[in-house]
């Protein structure tokens, strides 16, 4: 007996390339993860400060090749009895994506299988339906990140409506500044959530923005900015600045803002189930605070694991899988789109 | 014995497919449209155009080097990308070895220059009246520093390369040795010489795994000679 195309089990390659994470996953019908493997260069990175763009497409080029060999043999399988070959092609640096770009088309080409292009931010989302077989759209969805902060309603698998965004700094962004500022280091995320944990989140008030007429859009200058000025003006006072105090102080206004509109969307918006994606996403305090808020307002809240909400492949082959079964498919000369817009294809 | 030539180091895209000794494809193109779009569609149409089988070629040649920092990383993406799916070994052909073949048979010194900014130019000097013998190992340096070598060596020189778009007047004002430029045909980057020296290649058993082929950028980047620098004052 023929079987349908569709009901065969769909297992694709995926591959992420899009900043600092050399990535490839092989992903059994968008939720089912058989192997993941990062390979993550935020150690040569530290040295920078940050991520130095040429710095990470020269190692991309050279680790591509076993990251994708690692993914098939961990999953024990080869690239014939892949169905499909995934890749972020935005947004992202340009050089870095450019890397995983080339290197996908000319491995589907080669294998002869279809090509697919990912979203990046897409694949942050869709890292929930990984760890959340019961997960299905529609649910509101925040999506915070080094370089990312929007508040969306996931409407359909790969249909996203943007409720807001960041006007300035993403929130990951902030973390790293006011990392700086203190002397924390690079990366700043974690690094604020460590020191934080051993000070007072009420210690300094620091400004929580709105902005006008735009109820769920996000701006974190004015509260980098008001850290900044917190320090420099203890400093001419000579003042010894308590860095856990401050850490702590400056994460709840960021937590804060970002729990209190993906609630009130949620609320206003009439949708019972809340996803958080993307780097920022594992802060403990963020996780923390919205698990309380979506407890108290009866909202079923879900996130990925810590590895799943860094850059990884897997999170690429959730999204290709529902695009695949959508008929999408890339043609031999998919660019990489640097400042790809959320919901552009 | 087949070999797909790829050449993106420059703004030259092009692809090739030697078989023995004979050239049966090259597509090349010298416009601004990005690698990223040419190249894998200009291989796809050589491939149909000849009814190849890409799994019937032995190796993939790719210009290794020096070049645009993104568009060697283009071309040794996609060789590499295609050296996996196919199980294909990969050869690593120096970008200024290949330039200089372009004018195989001269019995003059051939001097390739690309145009590498900041004031340098990649560049190499070679016989190829034969076999390619190496004068001077490519590297990137000033016009004048290249041009005064080429004059204490007073040997009738062959000139091509885009550095001589950028360099021309330079070179014109400044070489005492007896020098020509290279014509249209054969005075860019070509993947029907990446193919044929990477015969060359194969036929000696130069050949890498697609996993090891990294270009060689013959720079560091920007942000680590910064790095250095500052760190080397604080050495001082």
């Amino acid at each position: 007996m023929k079987k349908n195309r569709t009901e065969e089990d769909v297992y694709i390659l995926a591959i992420e390339s899009s900043c600092d994470e050399t990535a490839a996953a092989v992903v059994k019908n968008g939720r089912e993860v058989l192997s993941n493997v990062i390979s993550s260069q935020i150690a040569l990175h530290t040295l920078y400060g940050g991520v130095v763009p040429e710095i990470a497409s020269r190692k991309h080029i050279e680790k591509i090749n076993q990251v994708i060999e690692a993914a098939l043999s961990q999953a024990s399988m080869t690239l014939e009895e892949m169905t499909a070959i995934a890749v972020t092609y935005g947004p992202g640096l340009v050089g870095a994506l450019l890397v995983g770009v080339a290197e996908a088309k000319a491995i589907a080409y080669g294998a002869g299988k279809p090509l697919v292009g990912v979203h990046h931010i897409e694949g942050h989302v869709s890292a929930n339906f990984i760890e959340h077989p019961d997960l299905e759209p529609p649910f509101i969805c925040l999506i915070v990140s080094g370089g990312h902060t929007h508040l969306v309603v996931v409407k359909d698998y790969g249909e996203f409506e943007i409720l807001g965004r960041t006007r300035d700094d993403a929130a990951g962004e902030a973390f790293d500044k006011v990392a700086r500022a203190v002397g924390l280091g690079y990366p700043g995320g974690p690094k604020v959530d460590k020191a934080a944990k051993e000070g007072n989140p009420y210690a300094v008030r620091f400004p929580r923005a709105k902005v006008e007429k735009a109820p769920y859009d996000f701006s974190f200058s004015g509260l980098k900015s008001a850290v900044l000025n917190h320090i420099n003006h203890a400093r001419m006072m000579g003042e010894e600045i308590c860095v856990p105090d401050l850490a702590a102080s400056f994460q709840y206004a960021v937590v804060d803002v970002l729990v209190s509109h993906t609630v009130e969307a949620a609320r206003e918006l009439g949708y019972r189930r809340v996803a958080m994606a993307g780097g920022v996403a594992s802060n403990s305090a963020l996780r923390g605070e919205m698990r309380r808020a979506c407890k108290k307002a009866g909202l079923e809240l879900y996130y990925p694991s810590p590895v799943l909400c860094t850059d990884n492949g897997a999170m690429i082959g959730a999204a290709a899988y529902y695009e695949y079964i959508n008929g999408a498919r890339s043609g031999w000369d998919l660019n990489a789109v640097p400042n790809l817009k959320l919901g552009e294809r | 014995m087949k070999i797909l030539g790829i050449e993106s180091s420059s703004l030259v895209a092009s692809v090739a497919v030697v078989t023995d000794d004979v050239l049966t494809a090259e597509y090349t193109v010298n416009f601004k449209k990005t690698h990223s779009q040419t190249l894998l569609p200009m291989i796809d149409e050589i491939a149909g155009m000849l009814e190849l089988d890409l799994h019937t070629i032995d190796a993939i040649a790719a210009a290794g080097g020096p070049g645009s920092f993104t568009g060697l990383r283009i071309g040794t993406a996609t060789a590499k990308g295609l050296g996996l799916a196919l199980k294909k070994p990969l050869i690593h052909i120096p970008t200024l070895e290949a330039m200089a073949y372009n004018l195989w048979g001269t019995d003059r010194l051939v001097c390739p220059i690309m145009d590498a900014r900041r004031n340098q130019v990649y560049t190499g000097l070679y016989h190829v009246s034969r076999e390619l013998e190496t004068v001077k190992e490519q590297c990137p340096m000033s016009v004048e520093e290249l041009v005064s070598g080429l004059n204490d060596r007073m040997e009738p020189v062959i000139f091509l390369g885009d550095g001589v778009g950028a360099y021309r007047s330079q070179i014109e004002e400044l070489m005492k040795a007896p020098y020509d430029f290279a014509p249209a045909q054969s005075n860019r980057q070509r993947a029907a010489s990446v193919a044929a020296l990477g015969m060359e290649y194969l036929k000696k058993g130069l050949t890498m795994e697609a996993a090891e082929f990294v270009p060689d950028y013959l720079r560091k980047s920007q942000a680590e000679r910064e790095r250095e620098e500052r760190n080397g004052q604080m050495d001082a």
